[in-house]
């Protein structure tokens, strides 16, 4: 046992060195804007930068609209689902898994084909509807980890006494779904969408063959034609993404552990 | 099932009188699954399908071989070689040194703190994937990058006059495996925390030396979900195109930007030829989905 824990920990330190150099290289990097001394230059220059400000608004505004539209879709589904049709989960299970197999990229390619502006729905017509499509297209990217994460957390709850108790109450479909399923599984609900933030919100291939202006082809951007820049943008987007998870970390305390499960 | 029928009844009962029940049943089973539906049938499938069926057909619209014919030629055979040599090099060293983290976290012996650690910074580093993990390496590894700098004034090595370059194979292969190793480690610990402790003391009282219980228990029975692992890796790889394009421009040509540069702007000179290439991709990703589904199967059995 004692050779293991010795191989344990040189595999265990030299995994820490892969990961942590380059983190470190990336933050020197950013540093060094200044000559001959270290300085948060670049963090300033970035932060300071009017198309740094648009570009992140822009797509933080588009996360949070994929997480609404994710949830819309995702939460109806999943708990009729487990209601009442547990028969076609295998069928919703692989199509939530699809947009792991089909590329972002060849999504977004026949969104262009099909959706063009001379097509039966037009979405490239004009500004709002290529945001919108946009949107939707994040959406399916986030399609099976929201699904995941939803149907983790009905898998927690009793769904059907709990509906069945509601309806006894006199309450309608909208009733059930906003005020009794989905506060009980807000907490996956909104791991699902801190999830779906950290992927949306530099992602670079839809924004960019839409001609959207998000923080994902402004990184690409910056990355082309500046030195100190993007390696301050590296950090700044690993903080972003180490923020979302450690919610996601946190929130998950609150999660009720045991199983409920009714069958 | 009984109870689900007897759930039936009651909605029905509820929402009409029988006689019209029947009638109302079909679309009121489905509508709570009908948004979905809908949503994935015209912003997945549907486009996916356009995709692949004008893969067979030329500017006229009539079926036609000639676009997966073209896809021969040596500029688009040689984009794929590449893509799929980075993205099975850099699944099977991501697969290969996840495994091994993670079997030094579980079974180890190291302190607990460095699992939980350990597993958090994965899920981080999973999804730190795109344009910035391009500009971190670049600020590693590149001609002026930290590591390069060092390993240069350090230790004399110019890693830059020993024919190492970031914008190449080995340089896109080790960048993809900053994402490729958390997520093997993130899938396997499950895999290896299902190994159960009884099977190490049955096999210890049988006689069994520890070589002998890796080579014959453990080793069998994290096979399949290794493996499917493997396989996701590779898909994960190969569908993406920010790091690569930040990392490399235009400069190594896989195949997300070959279809991306042909989609910005009809590179090839043939829009069916464009599809052609997303059917390849789907192809290859999705061969590689089937394998994973069946080994994602022979290893359930193991881990309930």
């Amino acid at each position: 046992m004692k050779t293991g824990r010795f191989w344990a920990w040189v595999v265990f330190i030299l995994g820490a060195a892969y990961f942590f150099i380059p983190l470190i290289a990336t933050v020197e990097f950013s540093m060094r804007m200044r000559r001959g001394a270290y300085s948060f230059d670049a963090y300033q220059i970035v932060l300071g930068d009017a198309r740094f400000q648009a570009t992140f608004t822009y797509s933080v505004i588009a996360a949070i609209f994929t997480i609404v539209l994710g949830v819309l879709i995702v939460v109806p589904a999943a708990y009729w689902i487990r209601l009442r049709l547990p028969q076609i989960r295998p069928v919703v299970e692989f199509i939530t898994l699809l947009p792991l197999v089909i590329p972002a990229i060849v999504i977004v390619f026949g969104y262009i084909r099909m959706y063009g502006s001379n097509s039966w729905l037009p979405f490239l017509g004009n500004d709002t509807a290529t945001n919108a499509l946009l949107v939707i297209g994040y959406a399916t990217l986030a399609l099976p980890y929201m699904y995941r994460a939803v149907d983790t957390g009905l898998r927690t709850i009793d769904v059907r006494t709990l509906t069945e108790a509601a309806q006894i109450l006199g309450a309608g479909w909208g009733t059930i779904i906003t005020r009794v399923i989905l506060p009980n599984v807000l907490i996956a609900v909104l791991s699902g969408a801190f999830l779906t933030f950290a992927i949306v919100i530099g992602e670079f291939t839809m924004a960019s063959l839409l001609n959207r202006p998000a923080f994902g082809p402004y990184l690409q951007n910056i990355g082309a034609n500046r030195a100190y820049e993007p390696a301050a943008l590296a950090i700044i987007a690993f903080a972003i993404t180490w923020g979302c998870m450690s919610l996601i970390q946190i929130l998950s305390r609150f999660a009720p552990k045991s199983a409920n499960r009714p069958n | 099932m009984t109870d689900l029928s007897l759930s039936d009844q009651a909605i029905a009962g509820k929402t009409a009188p029988p006689s019209e029940a029947r009638a109302l049943r079909l679309p009121t089973q489905w509508i709570g699954v009908a948004p979905f539906f809908i949503f994935a049938v015209m912003f997945l499938i549907l486009p996916t399908l356009y995709l692949m069926l004008g893969a067979f057909q030329n500017d006229a619209g009539e079926f036609t071989f000639e676009n997966i014919a073209a896809l021969a030629q040596p500029s688009i055979v040689a984009a794929y070689w590449i893509s799929i040599k980075v993205s099975l090099a850099s699944a099977l060293i991501g697969a290969f040194a996840g495994l091994a983290i993670a079997i030094a976290i579980v079974r180890g012996g190291l302190p607990e703190w460095i699992r939980s650690a350990t597993l958090t910074f994965s899920g981080v580093a999973s999804n730190f994937a795109g344009v910035p993990l391009a500009f971190a390496f670049l600020a590693t590894l590149g001609r002026l990058g930290l590591a390069t700098v060092i390993l240069n004034t350090l230790f004399g090595l110019n890693i830059y006059a020993h024919g190492f370059n970031i914008l190449s194979f080995w340089g896109l292969t080790l960048t993809y495996v900053y994402f490729q190793i958390p997520l093997m480690v993130v899938i396997i610990v499950p895999a290896i925390d299902g190994l159960k402790k009884e099977w190490g003391e049955a096999a210890a009282t049988l006689g069994a030396t520890t070589a002998q219980y890796w080579r014959m228990v453990v080793i069998p029975v994290i096979w399949p979900s290794f493996l499917g692992t493997v396989i996701l890796l590779f898909a994960n790889a190969f569908g993406a195109i920010a790091t690569a394009y930040a990392l490399t421009g235009s400069s190594l040509n896989i195949v997300p930007i070959l279809l991306y540069a042909q989609i910005r702007g009809d590179v090839l000179h043939n829009a069916h030829l464009g599809y052609a290439i997303a059917f390849g991709m789907i192809v290859i990703t999705g061969l590689a989905n089937v394998f994973y589904i069946w080994f994602r199967t022979r290893s359930e059995r193991w881990l309930k």
